[in-house]
């Protein structure tokens, strides 16, 4: 009983670690949007789950049944994956900015051109006033 | 009669998951694209359906009856477009269905390779 | 045994490297979930991540797929330290699961809050079989309030991102061929299916005070039959048919129509949002109020999806059609 019982929170622990994975290890942002979702989706089960009864049926108001289950995390996660999906759409469309900006989506070629962009910015500011550093000062 | 229309609907009922059984085996042992859409549709059609008149014959008549109805007109008007879709999309896009000459060929490949 | 499926499905949401299976996955990752819900008695839950999860959210992410590149670049980092991290944290999170109380059962602390009072009062406060819309609706209305508000900020924040001029537009209709012109099986049936989708939309819009249902759904679908209109005949065509304008102004219709009907409750003398004043009898008025406010949502929720719809397409056609 005791392991059948939690069966359904350590799934929902496996989701959200492959959520939580796809997001810090894979580059790709799409793929990095998928990961949210479903790190998404595990809590919605973690909710879920929790509102559940043992031989209840959905909240339904209904003389035929007695038990029900818990319509709170139900109103909760209704909400939630709306707001959700609504949510990814701006991520998608950070996404397609991104794209048309620096020509990739992947995390690494953006933070590539960045440092590179950064260095370029600095080298054009150092070459138009002649930075002061200590050498040149003592070589005049 | 309660009892001819019960045993009618587990027919339909079990042949119906025999159906979408040989889909899903289908969809894993075929070789190419188009017999795997085929085998998929079958799933789809033949299996949901006979699933959904089982269950009608089940429910007896009401509003379920007339629900499932829809859901089965709707199913079938869907699932077969979809696949007609899919069928379409792939040969657009340049994969064309393997022919009997083609086996023949790669099975000669095979053979002159050994 | 279904939850079982789901992991491995994120699994291997994880190991493919072409986007678009990716995203087929997610939508049947979603569709599982869905039915997963329904087993947990969360009939509403299953209705939105169904119409949501598996097709809105799908819809969107091919969208985006049209215009970024479909296949991922190999990492050239071995994952170690994230998988360390991940195992870590999964191991506390495993111990912290351990003091839970099982699941299903009836005596857990959730259970002896405010639900007992939502179940047995609500038929005589609200007057209302679906717990949950009521719920939704009349207990906990600001919550909702406020989601429609974030639900119509994205839509606002997605539109400012990816605007396209009228100009641009203009030219580039004039390029874009007739592109389904020759699907005349998908054009036929998507003519049969279309009505019977939006009728279903406003059923679900309007019964989701007895049965699952309610504006958040109804919205939904709604945007999805408008979208399988636009993919098969046309941007152009939708477009001289709805009025994007009237779409964007219609989001904010709906948000204002919430409010809206919270301040008429204030006029009214009661309090914010509080819907037992609108009428003489206090359960018509909840009846009254909840229509009202479940019109607001699906009006926002259906005219933000479509036009994160356009959006994403006149971006995709612009990039296509305008050298």
């Amino acid at each position: 009983m005791n392991i059948i019982g939690l069966y359904n929170y350590w799934i929902v622990v496996v989701l959200m670690l492959i959520g939580f994975y796809i997001v810090i290890a894979h580059e790709n942002l799409i793929k990095k949007l998928v990961g949210l979702t479903i790190f998404q989706t595990s809590v919605f089960f973690l909710y879920i789950s929790m509102g559940k009864v043992a031989g209840a049926t959905a909240p339904i108001l209904d003389e035929n049944y007695q038990i029900y289950s818990n319509p709170l995390p139900h109103v909760l996660i209704l909400t939630a994956i709306v707001v959700g999906i609504a949510t990814t759409a701006l991520g998608l469309a950070l996404v397609v900015r991104i794209y048309e900006a620096y020509g990739s989506i992947e995390e690494n070629d953006i933070q590539v051109q960045d440092t590179h962009d950064r260095l370029e910015c600095q080298l054009e500011a150092y070459g138009r006033q002649k930075p002061p550093t200590l050498f040149d000062q003592e070589t005049n | 009669m309660d009892i001819l229309l019960d045993i009618l609907s587990w027919i339909l009922l079990i042949s119906g998951s025999f159906f979408t059984f040989t889909g899903a085996v289908g969809l894993f042992r075929f070789p190419d694209f188009f017999s795997r859409t085929h085998a998929a549709s079958v799933t789809d059609t033949l299996g949901a359906g006979l699933i959904l008149i089982g269950l009608m014959l089940q429910a007896g008549w009401g509003l379920v009856l007339a629900k499932l109805l829809l859901i089965l007109v709707f199913s079938l008007l869907a699932s077969t477009t979809a696949c007609h879709a899919m069928a379409k999309a792939a040969l657009k896009s340049g994969l064309k269905p393997l022919t009997y000459s083609d086996q023949e060929n790669s099975a000669e490949e095979t053979t002159s390779k050994h | 045994m279904l939850l079982s499926f789901l992991a491995l499905t994120a699994i291997a949401i994880t190991r493919m490297g072409d986007l678009f299976a990716v995203v087929m996955l997610s939508g049947i990752y979603s569709l599982l979930s869905a039915s997963l819900f329904l087993d947990l008695d969360a009939v509403d839950v299953a209705f939105t991540e169904a119409s949501v999860g598996a097709g809105i959210s799908t819809l969107l992410f091919l969208a985006t797929l049209k215009l970024v590149p479909r296949y991922e670049k190999k990492s050239r980092y071995k994952p170690a330290l994230a998988l360390g991290v991940v195992i870590v944290t999964g191991a506390l999170l495993i111990y912290g699961t351990l003091d839970m109380p099982h699941f299903g059962d009836a005596d857990a602390p959730v259970h002896q809050h405010v639900a007992p009072r939502y179940l047995n009062d609500s038929i005589n406060e609200v007057g209302l079989p679906n717990v949950v819309t009521s719920v939704l609706a009349s207990y906990r209305g600001y919550d909702t309030l406020g989601e429609v508000v974030v639900v119509f900020a994205a839509g606002i924040g997605v539109m400012s991102l990816l605007m396209v001029s009228q100009r641009t537009k203009a030219r580039a209709l004039t390029k874009v061929p007739a592109d389904m012109q020759h699907q005349i099986i998908l054009r036929i049936v998507a003519k049969m299916m279309l009505p019977l989708i939006l009728i279903f939309a406003l059923y679900v819009q309007f019964h989701g005070d007895y049965g699952p249902g309610g504006g958040f759904q109804a919205g939904v679908i709604f945007a999805a039959g408008i979208i399988l209109y636009t993919m098969l005949f046309g941007l152009s065509l939708t477009q001289s048919v709805i009025k994007p304008v009237f779409v964007e102004m219609l989001t904010a219709f709906g948000v204002l129509l919430y409010s809206g009907v919270g301040i008429v409750c204030m006029i009214l003398g009661g309090n914010y949002l509080d819907y037992d004043v609108l009428s003489h009898d206090p359960v018509h008025g909840q009846h009254l109020g909840i229509l009202l406010i479940e019109l607001g949502v699906g009006i926002t929720v259906a005219a933000v999806m479509i036009t994160l719809f356009f959006k994403f397409t006149w971006r995709t056609v612009k990039h296509k059609y305008n050298q």
